[in-house]
């Protein structure tokens, strides 16, 4: 039994005298306990809205989320918002993107990190200054006695994260979702809280979200990857399999677009054309269709369905022209979808 | 801090000497002069030579300025031209006044406006919102003195609650050690005149905190909603914070910082305000006096009201610039 179940969630942003708009569109997936899962995807193709949604963290006004999402044996969509808090920083913690901004300025990193563990564990301040200290200790701050008393600006970006990830797992949750939390850094510093995240993942046995636009991040990282567009899950693989196979033609061409230091031809960098906002109501057809090199008429005649590649158990994708099946009888070689 | 607080003190003194000198100035710069408002519009030019030697005003200008500076160094502003009392002595009997309606004002403004702006950004977009944003426009944009007339019509004359005029009951024998005097009822044990004097305050109180009080919604309202879409806000409602912290210590602690600003400044539409209030209300505090003096072109008293006004709100925004280093470490450092 997964510990995360989201079923179908769609989430619209309504405005008075403008048409809603669909951010995330009959999304499912599962995340099993201590399983680390990706969700990738380029801005706007709803993965942050995903999160968000989870932790019940969208504005109530002009925002509408259905579906499921069930933490355990907890219906999340249907607890009352004061029972949502005690499960927020509990249960599920968020990282957040820019660790600059998501620390408040004016309070001390010890004051952010004890608020949560006295919500929380209903220890005593001083108590929660002891936990606080060993925290900033176990996310490799030096001098974390000193650190407490000081205030977010006189950290360093990756201080702050370090900091963030301590309030995050200061309650020990079963679930971590991590909203790209490296990509305001520096890459050597990226690296490093990567290193720590999965250190902490694998420590404390709580299962972990990756959202994130990098599929290296993934690659390192998660077991289970689900790749977003314009809205909809368009493949859902294990993280090997889909490296190894990409067999949707949005996913290939993302893997593609990497430059590779080994690339032995020195020509241009691949690209996927167009733009994001290039795309088709999923009830029209494929949203990716305009950009699609793979692309045909039968596209556009309504929403592909998902169904399972052969031979490649729990890869599947929402496209009837994959590029990589998985046997290869079935289907085009690599060489058809190069530009 | 302290060193704060004295580089502060140090940067008081180019600004004093700068203004003493506008001051001088713009005083000299009006039409007719202390003379000519002493004798009238007939008067002889030999009369008006006569008053003008006797002030030391036929001596060349720079040493006129000399002259007042080195006195005002000292606490000496010479003499009133309308009562002949120091001028010093005229301040400390009406400062007190002016003061306890500034703050009374102040804290008017602050303690409805803040809970108001707060709430017209949470119900931000709603009727509630729009008559709290209408209603702060209507108070920074009626003029003060017909607000006055207003409030005195209605609630002193038709209503009869609250007194029309006056600090205190003209037939009540208080004393009034500090010149405070809500805080002299209290001091001398006599809790009745506390209260006279407190129901003669509220009326012009009220009048003079319209504009800051409208301001401070406003600030209040614009800085709550930015802090509310800050980053920091979402981190605290994803720890499961509850309502009630994150509003306290996530949302108005860092929203305050802007308005505690505009707090300070407001002092200044306090003190201007002040002498039409008091005008309407015959408050007799410094603007009533003040106003007479600028008619009557009593130049020490005009001269050493507005360098003592100018001071004190210099000495009020250098407080303010120190609270605002207690609710923003990042201010502190630098």
């Amino acid at each position: 039994m997964s510990f995360l179940r989201v079923r179908d969630l769609t989430v619209t942003f309504t405005r008075p005298g403008q048409a809603p708009v669909r951010a995330v569109d009959g999304v499912t997936f599962d995340v099993g306990s201590g399983q680390s899962v990706g969700i990738v995807g380029e801005s706007g193709s709803g993965k942050s809205v995903t999160s968000l949604a989870v932790m019940r963290l969208l504005p109530a006004r002009n925002v509408q989320v259905t579906g499921s999402i069930e933490l355990g044996d907890q219906d999340l969509l249907a607890l009352s918002a004061r029972q949502m808090r005690d499960v927020r920083g509990r249960d599920v913690a968020m990282i957040f993107q820019d660790p600059m901004t998501s620390l408040n300025p004016v309070l001390t990193v010890g004051r952010q990190l004890v608020e949560v563990i006295v919500r929380h564990d209903g220890r005593s301040v001083a108590e929660a200054r002891r936990d606080a200290q060993a925290l900033l200790e176990r996310v490799g701050i030096p001098d974390p006695a000193r650190r407490l008393r000081e205030y977010p600006h006189q950290l360093s970006g990756g201080m702050r994260q370090r900091v963030m990830i301590a309030i995050a797992v200061a309650c020990r949750p079963r679930l971590l979702i991590a909203d790209e939390p490296t990509t305001a850094l520096d890459v050597t510093i990226q690296a490093q809280i990567l290193d720590l995240l999965r250190d902490l993942v694998e420590e404390s046995g709580s299962a972990l979200v990756m959202i994130t636009h990098d599929l290296g991040v993934v690659a390192g990282l998660c077991e289970r990857v689900h790749v977003m567009y314009s809205g909809r899950i368009v493949e859902s693989a294990p993280a090997t399999g889909l490296f190894a196979r990409p067999a949707h033609p949005y996913t290939d061409g993302l893997l593609r677009s990497i430059p590779r230091i080994d690339d032995e031809e020195r020509g241009m960098l691949h690209t996927i054309r167009g733009s994001v906002r290039d795309v088709v109501a999923w009830e029209h057809g494929c949203a990716f269709q305009p950009r699609c090199d793979h692309a045909v008429e039968s596209c556009l005649g309504g929403p592909p369905p998902v169904h399972d590649l052969t031979g490649a158990p729990g890869h599947r994708v929402r496209c009837p022209r994959p590029v990589h099946p998985a046997t290869p009888a079935t289907g085009t070689g690599r060489s058809e979808g190069s530009a | 801090m302290l060193r704060f607080v004295f580089r502060r003190l140090l940067q008081l003194i180019p600004i004093l000497l700068g203004l003493s000198i506008l001051l001088f100035a713009w005083v000299r710069a009006l039409p007719g002069g202390p003379a000519q408002a002493l004798l009238g519009e007939r008067a002889t030019p030999e009369a008006v030579e006569q008053i003008e030697a006797q002030l030391g005003l036929d001596r060349p200008l720079w040493e006129q300025y000399v002259q007042f500076l080195g006195r005002a160094v000292r606490l000496d502003f010479g003499a009133s031209l309308q009562t002949g009392q120091p001028v010093i002595e005229e301040m400390a009997r009406r400062f007190p006044a002016t003061i306890e309606l500034a703050i009374a004002a102040l804290l008017i403004a602050v303690t409805v406006g803040i809970p108001l702006g707060y709430l017209a950004a949470r119900r931000y977009g709603t009727w509630l919102d729009s008559v709290l944003v209408s209603a702060s426009l209507l108070g920074v944009t009626v003029p003060i003195f017909f607000l006055a007339y207003l409030l005195k019509l209605v609630f002193a004359v038709q209503l009869g609650w609250l007194p029309t005029a006056g600090r205190s009951d003209p037939r009540a024998r208080a004393e009034h050690p500090t010149g405070f005097y809500v805080l002299d009822g209290i001091v001398t044990g006599d809790p009745a005149a506390s209260w006279d004097a407190l129901t003669h305050l509220i009326l012009p109180a009220v009048a003079l905190a319209s504009i800051p009080l409208a301001v401070i919604v406003r600030m209040t309202r614009a800085s709550v909603l930015t802090v509310l879409h800050e980053d920091h806000v979402r981190t605290a409602e994803a720890k499961g914070l509850l309502a009630g912290t994150i509003v306290r210590h996530h949302v108005l602690r860092n929203a305050m910082l802007p308005v505690t600003t505009v707090i300070g400044l407001q002092m200044g539409v306090l003190l201007a305000g002040a002498v039409l209030t008091e005008t309407v209300f015959a408050f007799s505090g410094v603007g009533k006096f003040m106003a007479d003096g600028i008619v009557q072109r009593d130049f020490p008293t005009i001269q050493g009201f507005i360098l003592v006004i100018a001071v004190s709100y210099v000495l009020v925004n250098m407080i303010v610039d120190i609270v605002y280093g207690l609710l923003d470490p990042r201010v502190r450092v630098s």
